[in-house]
């Protein structure tokens, strides 16, 4: 006999059992049960998040506290942000970098009183976790929040809805964090998210997430939305998968997130990678990622062949599939610089066919984030 | 009634005189979701049974749509390529995918009739 080869178990998030009785199709993601959607389906849900509002389900995501003497300057040593120039409950997208200029991971840093608050990708928490520790202890204390819950509202009306159930959080300003009491326990609000439009992510106990998600979905401008939705907005989006897009063997330059490397730290490097990442902003990087645009219909999925028009192979699509705000298909991937600029022909070589498709601006929609 | 089959790979197939119509199933574009992109085969082209046939793709993914029974593409339906909705709206009826000029209409006979097809369905859950 031959014995299956048994997976580790699948962890739920606190919102398992709403998802299961709203209808979700559960999937596996990050050694996560996960909702990819609902009976909505994925172009309803992702349609209905950029004209009204989106809920996600997000607990899964890392959450960590830094605390210490100076948790600021410790973490600068791991990521080329600018977290110096960060005011209180303000927070920043930055990477975690290796020795090479390699992303480890991406991440979202906010300034508490009491010192960082960060929020990793689901997949890569426990190495995350570890290379805080090993890099971090004893100055800083490092503490995963395994016992709280995050959920996403996204989309035009999120500021609307939400007022509704927490006061004063349409005052938040993009990229700013505001602590609610709610029953006497603390929850952090914050103006982000992942899909391009307005909208809020909320770090609450786990204990009261099924709570606040029903009465989310109590109101008539908020579906539940899914893994599927999630991907394609931010995909149209042109926001970065980690895994997909980006990984240990990119750049923050080449994956065209130098603006995610403040003034400071250009100057004064001081974070891993440094010599290559400096380099490579003032020289350029190899290869870019680009938004591409096939012009045909047929989305040209993850690890899709890109070729020059003289068959030339000159990188390859990470992210891909259709955009059903744009009504068709749009791509991610990584080109030789050669070919980076907007509105470059190129070809993608789907199913062996090569197929027609040009560099496109990113994002592939305009961004709806709160301006004031 | 028209001789009508399945495949376990949920495409069904439909003696319609001379020539045998092929879909995919109401299981499977429930399975893949919403349909957003198909790709139909040329006319005159011979496909053997069990042998790509189209493409169907949803937000998430890609799928092979395979060829019930040999024969030779007679017929495609554009209406789907235009409009790929079509498939999950009415996938036994507008949103068929092409027609066959069969090579032997006896290789129906090794396909599932609608009560084993739905039996099968059920046994994946």
């Amino acid at each position: 006999m031959t014995l299956a080869e048994t997976a580790p178990p699948l962890k739920r998030t606190p919102l398992y059992a709403l998802h299961r009785e709203l209808g979700a199709k559960m999937v596996p993601f990050a050694g996560y049960e996960m909702p990819v959607q609902y009976p909505a389906g994925i172009l309803a849900e992702h349609l209905h998040t950029r004209s009204q509002a989106g809920l996600f389900d997000v607990s899964h995501m890392g959450q960590i506290r830094l605390t210490g003497a100076d948790p600021i300057v410790a973490l600068e040593a791991l990521v080329p942000g600018d977290l110096q120039a960060l005011a209180a409950m303000r927070m920043r997208y930055t990477l975690f970098l290796n020795e090479e200029g390699g992303i480890l991971d991406d991440l979202m840093v906010t300034r508490r009183e009491d010192g960082l608050f960060l929020v990793v990708n689901a997949a890569r928490q426990e190495a995350d976790f570890a290379h805080l520790r090993d890099c971090l202890s004893p100055a800083a204390a490092i503490e995963p929040l395994a016992d709280r819950a995050l959920l996403a509202l996204q989309g035009p009306a999120a500021a609307t809805v939400l007022s509704c159930l927490i006061d004063g959080v349409a005052r938040l300003g993009f990229l700013t964090a505001a602590e609610v009491m709610v029953d006497g326990r603390q929850w952090l609000v914050t103006r982000s998210g992942y899909t391009g439009e307005d909208g809020f992510e909320i770090s609450l106990p786990a204990a009261e997430a099924e709570g606040f998600a029903r009465r989310l979905i109590a109101q008539p401008e908020v579906l539940p939305i899914g893994l599927g939705a999630r991907d394609s907005l931010r995909l149209e989006a042109g926001l970065c998968l980690y895994g997909h897009d980006i990984d240990e063997g990119t750049t923050p330059i080449e994956a065209d997130l130098a603006w995610t490397i403040g003034k400071r730290r250009r100057a004064d490097g001081g974070f891993p990678g440094a010599a290559t990442v400096l380099r490579q902003l003032t020289e350029g990087a190899p290869r870019k990622r680009v938004g591409i645009r096939p012009e045909g219909r047929a989305p040209a999925r993850e690890d899709t062949e890109i070729v020059d028009t003289a068959g030339n192979r000159i990188g390859r699509v990470t992210s891909g599939g259709f955009g059903p705000s744009v009504g068709g298909p749009v791509a991610m991937g990584y080109v030789h610089r050669s070919h980076a600029r907007e509105g470059t022909a190129l070809e993608l070589q789907v199913r062996g066919t090569p197929r027609p498709a040009r560099v496109a601006r990113l994002p592939f929609v305009p961004t709806h984030y709160y301006r004031g | 009634m028209s001789l009508l089959r399945f495949t376990k790979d949920h495409e069904w197939i439909r003696l319609d005189g001379d020539l045998a119509v092929v879909g995919i199933t109401d299981y499977a574009q429930s399975q893949l979701g919403d349909v957003v992109y198909v790709e139909l085969p040329e006319i005159g082209r011979g496909i053997e049974r069990g042998k790509e046939a189209a493409v169907v793709e949803s937000v998430k993914a890609a799928s092979e749509v395979y060829a019930p029974a040999s024969g030779e593409v007679a017929e495609v339906n554009e209406a789907i390529a235009a409009d790929p909705a079509k498939v999950n709206a009415d996938p036994m009826g507008e949103g068929w995918f092409l027609k066959l000029r069969l090579a032997d209409p006896g290789e129906l006979e090794g396909l599932l009739d609608e009560e084993a097809y739905q039996r099968f369905v059920e046994e994946q859950h």
